[in-house]
């Protein structure tokens, strides 16, 4: 069956496995080569091979203690089950990504971060355990105290560990099921990074940026910032879907088309600095509305390219990079700009204190060449790009960005993992 | 509150199904032959708001054990105002038509087990005099075809035996429900190929759940297989024992 990340670039021919219990993985792993997938929401080639286990169907809450919001449940269930049972009874999921389709196990295997990164960390920041079945066959519970090792080569190691069957964390109390949303415009990029400063204390805050706009007004950008309120209800409420049925035609999205909006979106009237009360949905998933919003870039596909660049090369590094996209004319109307907190000590976990943008190519041609000399420019800044995002990134680059390699690799020997689990990202990127 | 039998709970389909009427607030009652499956699935239904939840292991082809079974589903649910029966096999065709015992079992878990569950179950739902059963049949029940006619052979059974049984239960208020699925990405069918007829399982058990608050009938899950269906049944059977479906 062809398989594909969510940027549909690149695909392959796999075999998919399917357990629907944790105690069948045991023998689906015995003498295979494999990937664990969750939902498939990574970007690019970290969740394909030539053989996957698919853990959606592996999709049950164990406990859920509603004093003291600890969850336990099975690898497949998704952000978004777990936002329908616990925001009812006053609680959130500690950290979320752009998507509430992606399961725990992707959750912890690519240790995803949010808007609220420089209060929250990462999503393995909140983990109190998981199971994870090893190239062995053998079962343990992992404790960021008991299996140190373990637990930090799993946490953002790409499901190359193992495959993670369950998981404990610890969720955030609500009084409201709405976020109070706050807007401003930035006309530069200093002046969206200095609000950023400004707002370290607002929990959650991210910006779209127009990364087409040159010049002095290189960076404008629509800063966003939200609270959970503290009136309105739990209630869940129910998100209208759409659906993109067919393949837009890739002339679309073209430089032009994409100027206009981006034009419109920067200049759309803002009640700034008032308050509006937005569901949580709208505000932490608006592309959760459109199934299949993948589709939007064509049949080739897209590559979503995040990466981070440390505080120290500021603004002005940070300019460089934007001053080359907006050159290229290739740039979407997706990039988000976030200010990171301090990383954290997995071993391959991404973020890393610092400034961090993610944007859309669609794929054509020049795009790969783009990415290169950007690829060039981060690991030039000692930056580094996202692995779940990633889908072209040299061994190189990977082994120097991401120095803790060889100590993610002695783990992997240690458990089992080497030459057990394997996608066609870790063999890009020199991984055994 | 709703009292819910479940049987073949630990199907894809059931346990959507389940899943919908815990987070409602049913009690439910769970057959099936894993005891490790429901004990991982009776857990995660009360956290998902089940009232209560209770299991019964057997092979639903013992069939002295059904009555047990249901004494048993009696004594917890008080009454039961829907039960699901789903349980069955996709018959491996090939094996089949090489293996009268084969195709003997199949026939046997796909139909005998539930035509004789039926027969216990009717008795009391007819004494109660209120109630709905729904079952899940097939539409490879409406027409043999090479591919899977001891399955569909199976199925048709039931599919008729559920019909007179609704129009014997509809003068005592007993609701009858036959489900036809078409193609469900389900365990169950994990070896065959997926395109654009394949339904999820929890977009089937959406609909079945809202079907078990109807007055019964026949239901084809996703609905466009009854336009389908009706067009295969009208296949003059000259043109048809040509067809390769």
């Amino acid at each position: 069956m062809k398989i594909q990340g969510w940027g549909r670039y690149p695909s392959l021919e796999a075999e998919v496995l399917t357990p629907s219990f944790d105690f069948e993985c045991e023998g689906f792993i015995k003498n295979r080569v494999l990937i664990p997938r969750g939902l498939g929401r990574s970007y690019g080639d970290s969740s394909l091979s030539k053989i996957v286990l698919e853990t959606p169907r592996i999709d049950r809450f164990i406990s859920f203690n509603q004093r003291a919001g600890l969850l336990s449940c099975q690898a497949g269930v998704s952000i978004h089950e777990i936002l329908d049972l616990v925001v009812p009874k006053g609680w959130f999921v500690p950290v979320t990504p752009g998507s509430s389709y992606v399961t725990v196990g992707g959750a912890i295997a690519s240790d995803v971060h949010g808007k609220n990164h420089h209060i929250g960390g990462s999503f393995s920041q909140h983990l109190i355990s998981f199971d994870i079945l090893l190239g062995s066959g053998e079962k343990v519970t992992v404790t960021p105290a008991g299996m140190p090792d373990l637990f930090k080569a799993t946490c953002g190691g790409m499901g190359l560990t193992g495959i993670i069957l369950s998981a404990t964390f610890q969720l955030i109390p609500i009084q409201s099921s709405s976020i109070g949303q706050r807007t401003m415009r930035a006309n530069s990029l200093e002046e969206v990074c200095e609000l950023f400063e400004v707002n370290t204390l607002s929990t959650y805050s991210v910006a779209w940026i127009d990364c087409l706009a040159k010049g002095k007004q290189m960076g404008r950008s629509l800063l966003m910032l939200g609270e959970h309120c503290v009136n309105g209800g739990l209630e869940l409420g129910e998100q209208p879907k759409k659906s993109l049925l067919i393949d837009m035609p890739n002339w679309v999205l073209n430089p032009y088309s994409i100027k206009a909006f981006n034009f419109f979106y920067f200049h759309k009237p803002i009640f700034s600095p008032q308050r509006i009360n937005l569901p949580y949905q709208p505000y932490f998933y608006p592309l959760d509305a459109i199934n299949n919003w993948n589709r939007l870039y064509g049949k080739n596909g897209f590559i979503q390219y995040q990466f981070v660049v440390p505080k120290a090369v500021g603004v002005k590094g940070l300019k460089r990079i934007l001053s080359i996209i907006s050159k290229s004319n290739k740039g979407s109307f997706l990039a988000i700009l976030k200010v990171f907190g301090k990383g954290n000590e997995n071993y391959l976990s991404f973020p890393m204190e610092g400034y961090s943008l993610a944007l859309d190519f669609k794929m054509e041609s020049g795009i790969v060449e783009l990415i290169k000399k950007l690829d060039a420019m981060v690991m030039e800044m000692g930056g580094r790009v996202y692995l779940t995002k990633d889908a072209l990134m040299s061994e190189q680059m990977f082994k120097l960005t991401y120095p803790q390699w060889q100590i993610f690799e002695e783990v992997r020997s240690k458990y089992g993992a080497m030459g057990r689990f394997a996608s066609n990202q870790s063999r890009r990127l020199g991984l055994q | 509150m709703k009292k819910i039998l479940i049987i073949g709970a630990t199907s894809a389909i059931a346990e959507n199904a389940a899943r919908i009427w815990a987070k409602a607030g049913c009690l439910l009652f769970l057959v099936a032959r894993s005891q490790e499956r429901l004990d991982v699935i009776s857990k995660d239904l009360i956290i998902r708001g089940a009232v209560g939840v209770d299991g019964f292991c057997m092979d639903l082809t013992q069939l002295d054990q059904q009555d047990i079974m249901l004494n048993a589903a009696y004594a917890f649910l008080g009454e039961i105002d829907v039960a699901l029966i789903a349980h069955g096999t996709l018959s491996n065709q090939v094996a089949c038509e090489c293996s009268p015992e084969l195709t003997l079992l199949e026939i046997n878990i796909n139909a005998l087990s539930v035509i004789s569950l039926l027969t216990i179950l009717a008795n009391h739902f007819e004494e109660r005099k209120s109630g709905m059963i729904a079952v899940i049949s097939s539409v490879a029940g409406d027409r043999g075809r090479q591919s899977n006619y001891v399955y569909g052979s199976a199925k048709a059974m039931v599919t008729t035996f559920t019909s007179g049984l609704r129009q014997r239960l509809a003068k005592s208020n007993v609701s009858v429900l036959t489900i036809k699925p078409g193609f469900v990405d389900t365990p169950m069918t994990k070896s065959h190929k997926k395109g654009f007829l394949w339904a999820k399982p929890k977009a089937v058990a959406e609909q079945i759940v809202n079907a078990c608050n109807s007055r019964g009938g026949i239901r084809y899950t996703p609905i466009f297989w009854g336009p389908i269906m009706m067009i295969i049944k009208l296949i003059p059977e000259n043109i048809f024992k040509k067809l390769k479906l």
